[in-house]
């Protein structure tokens, strides 16, 4: 093979490092060539990123070596990792908001440099790479994308002989990920080595030339890209088949279920975004996917649309043709609309509450129809925990004790409990964000079943998410959100992955050819 | 008028200084609500030093020490032990108060000497003017120039920037290789320093002797003084001249016999506090970027 | 170096340990300041936590002592369950204790006790309206409850001066700061025992102690309003999600920790002063700030931190007797054992791990 002829960069032999009684990496040997593009495969919680951080000095390994270029090194912080010449692309960004690119550039490097010549060198790397963004700009008001090219920049101006970088296209367009992809390329072929994380298999065939799986913490694989498949990535990587998703016939009705006109919503903070005129209309038995990357008003527009937050006129949502606009989020439920928010802890549960508890949060005003007034003002345990264990049983909610604390309960499992209360209510709409969004690949196809099911049940399905392979698995029209724009609604038939990414990326339909990126 | 002008200063002083020390230490994260301790602590320890050195400018650096020496117990709980800013600062006013009473209470009745004036040649002698601005106290100028400094400082140096970083995303600024939580002590120990010599300031000058609770919710004040400038620096003097203004005009009022009770005269400073928060907290909610996002989060560190 | 590693769950046991440890902890370091002060440690020791227990209506008076520190910490629960800081509470006992003292003034000559129930309502009103100007402008305008709250106590101490200095002021009181003494029938008597006679100070005050804690208990745990309470403390966004209304919960909270301060003024002002004067309060609002933290936010807590923290406060009076310490020294305990217990608290959610090297 031409790996032995390569020049080692990197290599680490034994990495192990726990978190209490989690262990994150188990004796994992990795070495990396120089100019190499290698990949590190796994699933949700395989280790990855506690590794990658390793690397960079972020944390520091409980036992193992790394050697640089055949010397022994101790990454004690990142300071030390960039001296070394490693360079870091975080997957939620190391940036700061309040302040301006050049700033957040500036305090990264390490030799001492004026403030304007640090705007020139941006400048000139940012025309020499193609990653284009305004220097003085404070970061607060650049989009996903620019964000991520600010990140490389930064690792740029250090010459990195390795370059890390963190799932970065789970937050870009198709497009986004073309150009990043060649940058990669040109980079790797001017002798820079990158160590590029994904779960994603097209894209580790597409890009890398080695490729390490890693699984509960240990590596077990390390496959000449080139000449593997995604089927045999995947099945190496889960380490068993993966069950396909079952899709029966449609029976579709064409009758409307649930439908927003002309909805206008100002931002309420300053990081926030505001929706302009969102119209949108769902089919009872249909999925609507709503795609789009992160930030562009999907929170916004979770909040309206469950009613955590009321519209102005009650005529800007409809439930079968009944305005309900200025209803609040309960009313909603008893109207048969569950929702689920994107965050998972805080948000959709409570952690440090148990699950019987964090059941009645959603539960309690069941009670106010039927009961008599001095139950309505308890928060009846019974009935809650009654109810959890249904939950629990129905949904495969895989607990450590019974009635734990929902901080007890891994991702997966909390998310197929959030989403089996949702189902307990038996809803005609169900509206949910991001439901398989850092989730085990088991755990998320038994989520997609439950919202095919749903939607052969007759229900009406809005799934807002920024997977695609997600959205067009499931949906049957497919719109897209983008700075608060929500496009018109397409048939899944008549619209391409490459369509969608150019209206994700804010780009009309029809003016297809691609400009460069501004 | 002219004295009127030089005792609204010299009203101002101990708030313009806290109020300063407290700025940085929110703009790096840290609410540290104790600012009425450390005061108090700066106060005592200005008295005990003058009283026993016999020099006031002993009783600067003394004040200074025992603010950090307040600001170090809150670092070590709210940095080192993550506990709840909020509740830790209560506490740390609350131990001062006791251990200033404390420490205090053999100092009841004595008196020490002011802090004396420094005239600066020739500026000095231009009339009115002069004698408002040069021929001030040395804390006087020192606040002026740390305001001026931190001004600078805030925006222009890399340190500066990072103090910023920190405040801004502490979890960000880890990863990026920066020690969040040392950098967090300097800057709560600049607060502390700051808030020392403010407390120090009201003996050195205001009143040369010790009572229980001397700062009568000055250190409360400055607090307030920072939302009030937005964290923005040169704001603070606006802001402690304002209130220096109307605790001056309160006492004014007293001593020229105004209808109206003393009491009510003397709400005037706490209540001009609600009014003025009440003002900016409007405007603050919806320009939000000024304030830094981690402030009053603990760090945990890295996982 | 120390690293902390996240619980998965909260050890019970440390649930009772933390506050112990922290009250030993307390001990030691102030007992290290009093030694540093030069006065003596051991006498220190036993004036401030031994000498209240010596005579049975000493230990009497701890209860009466106690009284308003736990009506008041049990309100200033609710709002640090909910995350909302009220740090006020010391004005709103005053402007309670002035309300009430109000209309007990405007009636001279009631004697019926039902006269009380009035006079608590009032206090309670009081209370609850001084509570009200941080709440509205919480809710409404954002203003930092923490500020406003305070700032107000000020205000109050200033407004009660005036007040018993200017249009209450009993004109037979030969100058001094007084209102007339209260009608009987708004005054709080101490309780007789058969064949004791009364034990200290101790007063019917103390049964709405009594019948506050059950209460209290039933309403944090038992009831979807303490349910709301605390899911709004912990996860804001899950209470708008489970559709409570954040505003109305944080005005709630802070009416009703403002009205139980109310009520603990007149409870003070009616059983052990009989009139108005400046000083009604002597920092039961900051010290009961101190007791529910002790008390971990449970109102069973809050009872035994109640009485422990006021036999601190009695120790500390004799100490300044016998000793010449002043009282304020008390706060030096009470800070000490906050900083401890929120280092407890820590340790509730993380482990210590001492690692090697840096």
């Amino acid at each position: 093979m031409a790996k032995k002829e390569l020049e080692i960069l990197l290599k680490a032999t034994k990495i192990s490092k726990s978190f209490g009684d989690f262990v994150a990496n188990q004796n994992i040997d990795i070495s990396i060539a120089k100019g190499q593009i290698h990949a590190l495969l796994g699933e949700n919680g395989a280790g990855k990123s506690t590794l990658v951080k390793i690397f960079y000095g972020v944390l520091q390994p409980d036992s193992g070596l790394i050697e640089i270029n055949n010397q022994k090194v101790s990454i004690t912080s990142p300071n030390v990792a960039r001296k070394n010449g490693i360079g870091m692309v975080f997957q939620h960004f190391s940036l700061f908001p309040a302040l301006t690119v050049a700033e957040n550039i500036l305090i990264a490097l390490d030799k001492k440099i004026k403030f304007n010549k640090v705007v020139n060198e941006i400048t000139k790397l940012s025309k020499e790479w193609e990653l284009f963004v305004d220097p003085l700009k404070l970061v607060s008001e650049l989009s996903v994308g620019e964000k991520q090219r600010v990140e490389i920049i930064r690792c740029l101006m250090q010459n990195p002989s390795l370059l890390i970088m963190d799932e970065p296209t789970s937050v870009l367009t198709p497009q986004e990920i073309k150009n990043l992809f060649k940058i990669l390329k040109r980079l790797a072929s001017s002798g820079c080595s990158i160590l590029y994380i994904s779960h994603k298999l097209e894209e580790i065939i597409e890009l890398a030339d080695e490729v390490t799986i890693l699984k509960s913490g240990k590596s077990i694989a390390s496959i000449n890209a080139k000449k593997t498949t995604t089927n045999f990535l995947a099945e190496t990587m889960v380490g068993k088949k993966i069950t396909e998703l079952k899709k029966a016939i449609k029976s579709k009705s064409k009758k409307i279920a649930f439908e927003v006109k002309n909805l206008d919503k100002l931002k309420d903070h300053e990081f926030g975004i505001s929706l302009t005129n969102i119209n949108l209309q769902v089919n009872y038995g249909e999925i609507l996917g709503v795609a789009g990357i992160a930030g562009n008003g999907q929170v916004e527009l979770m909040e309206i649309l469950s009613g955590e937050i009321n519209c102005e006129d009650n005529d800007q949502i409809l439930l079968d043709k009944i305005p309900i606009g200025t209803t609040n989020i309960n009313e909603r439920r008893k109207l048969g609309i569950e929702t689920i928010p994107e965050e998972r802890t805080f948000h959709a549960t409570v952690p440090n509450l148990t699950l019987s508890e964090n059941t009645f949060l959603t539960y309690f005003f069941k009670y106010s129809n039927t009961k008599s007034w001095i139950t309505n003002l308890l928060n009846n345990p019974q009935n809650s925990l009654d109810e959890s264990k249904k939950i629990i049983k129905n949904n495969d909610v895989r607990c450590p004790e019974t009635n734990p604390l929902a901080s007890q309960l891994s991702g997966g499992n909390l998310q197929k409990f959030i989403l089996g209360r949702s189902l307990a209510n038996n809803p005609k709409v169900a509206i949910f964000s991001q439901p398989t969004w850092g989730v085990d690949i088991g755990a998320a196809t038994a989520i997609r079943q439950k919202l095919l099911d749903l939607s052969q049940s007759g229900k009406a399905v809005i799934l807002i998410s920024q997977d695609l392979e997600e959205i067009f698995e499931l949906s049957n029209k497919i719109c897209v959100i983008n700075e608060g724009v929500l496009s018109e609604i397409f048939d899944v038939r008549e619209i391409t992955a490459t369509d969608v990414g150019l209206l994700m990326g804010g780009k009309n339909r029809e003016n297809q050819q691609m400009e460069p990126i501004k | 008028m002219e004295a009127l002008i030089l005792t609204i200063i010299a009203t101002s002083i101990p708030l313009l200084l806290a109020a300063t020390g407290e700025l940085i230490a929110e703009k790096s994260g840290i609410l540290n609500l104790g600012v009425e301790g450390m005061m108090l602590s700066g106060a005592v320890g200005a008295l005990g030093a003058v009283l026993w050195l016999e020099n006031p400018y002993y009783g600067i650096i003394a004040g200074a020490l025992s603010g950090v020496l307040m600001a170090s117990i809150f670092s070590v709980f709210t940095i080192n032990f993550m506990t709840n800013q909020v509740a830790t600062g209560l506490g740390l006013t609350i131990f001062a108060t006791g251990l200033t009473g404390l420490a205090g209470a053999p100092l009841v009745g004595k008196t020490i000497p002011s802090l004396p004036k420094i005239e600066i040649f020739l500026l000095a002698d231009i009339p009115i003017i002069g004698s408002i601005l040069f021929k001030q106290d040395f804390v006087a100028y020192l606040s002026i120039a740390i305001i001026i400094f931190i001004s600078f400082f805030l925006k222009y140096s890399k340190s500066g920037i990072i103090l910023r970083a920190v405040g801004d995303d502490h979890q960000s600024a880890h990863s990026v290789g920066y020690p969040v939580k040392k950098i967090r002590w300097y800057a709560s120990c600049f607060g502390g320093m700051c808030a020392g010599i403010g407390g120090a300031y009201i003996p050195l000058v205001l009143t040369p002797h010790w009572s229980e609770g001397m700062t009568a919710g000055r250190g409360w004040i400055a607090l307030a003084l920072v939302v009030f400038a937005s964290w923005i620096p040169w704001r603070i003097i606006v802001g402690a001249l304002i209130f220096g203004g109307i605790t001056i005009a309160q006492l004014v009022g007293q001593a020229r016999g105004w209808p109206i009770p003393s009491q009510l005269l003397s709400m005037m400073p706490y209540l001009a506090t609600i009014i003025a928060l009440t003002m900016i907290s409007g405007r603050l909610s919806k320009n939000n970027s000024v304030v830094p996002s981690s402030l009053g989060k603990p760090f945990f560190g890295s996982q | 170096m120390i690293t902390f590693i996240p619980r998965d769950k909260v050890s019970k046991n440390w649930i009772i340990i933390a506050p112990i440890l922290s009250i030993v902890f307390t001990i030691f370091f102030g007992l290290l300041i009093f030694t540093f002060l030069g006065y003596n440690p051991l006498e220190t020791l036993y004036q401030i936590f031994v000498s209240p227990f010596s005579r049975i209506d000493r230990i009497s008076d701890i209860l009466v002592k106690a009284c308003p520190l736990i009506i008041i910490g049990t309100g200033l629960m609710l709002c640090f369950k909910s995350n909302v800081w009220n740090i006020g509470a010391e004005g709103q006992f005053i402007m309670g204790a002035l309300l009430a003292g109000f209309i007990a003034l405007s009636f001279p000559n009631i004697e019926t006790k039902f006269f009380l129930l009035i006079t608590i309502s009032a206090g309670f009103v009081g209370g609850a309206l001084w509570a009200f100007i941080p709440a509205i402008l919480k809710t409404k305008l954002n203003v930092n409850e923490i500020l406003v709250s305070l700032m107000l106590v000020y205000v109050a101490m200033l407004f009660i001066d005036f007040i018993v200095r200017g249009p209450l002021r009993d004109p037979m009181s030969f100058g001094f700061p007084l209102s007339k003494p209260y009608p009987e029938g708004a005054l709080i008597n101490k309780i007789p025992f058969p064949g004791i006679g009364f034990l200290g100070q101790l007063h019917y005050g103390i049964l709405f102690v009594f019948l506050l804690v059950p209460v209290a208990w039933i309403f944090v745990n038992k009831t979807l309003g303490g349910f709301k309470i605390n899911v709004l403390g912990s996860a804001p966004q899950a209470a708008k999600f489970a559709g409570f209304k954040r505003n109305s919960i944080i005005i709630t909270v802070l009416l009703l920790s403002g009205g139980l301060a109310g009520v603990a003024g007149v409870i003070e002002v009616s059983a052990n002063i009989g009139q108005l004067q400046p000083e009604v309060s002597f920092g039961y609002g900051f010290t009961a700030i101190i007791v529910a933290f002790l008390g971990r936010l449970s109102p069973v807590g809050i009872l035994f931190a109640g009485i422990i923290i006021a036999t601190v406060k009695l120790g500390a009076d004799n100490a300044q007797m016998t000793m010449g310490i002043p009282k304020v020294v008390t706060g030096l305990f009470e800070g000490i054992l906050l900083f401890f217990l929120l280092t407890g608290e820590t340790l509730q959610k993380y482990k210590i791990k001492w690692s090697e090297g840096k």
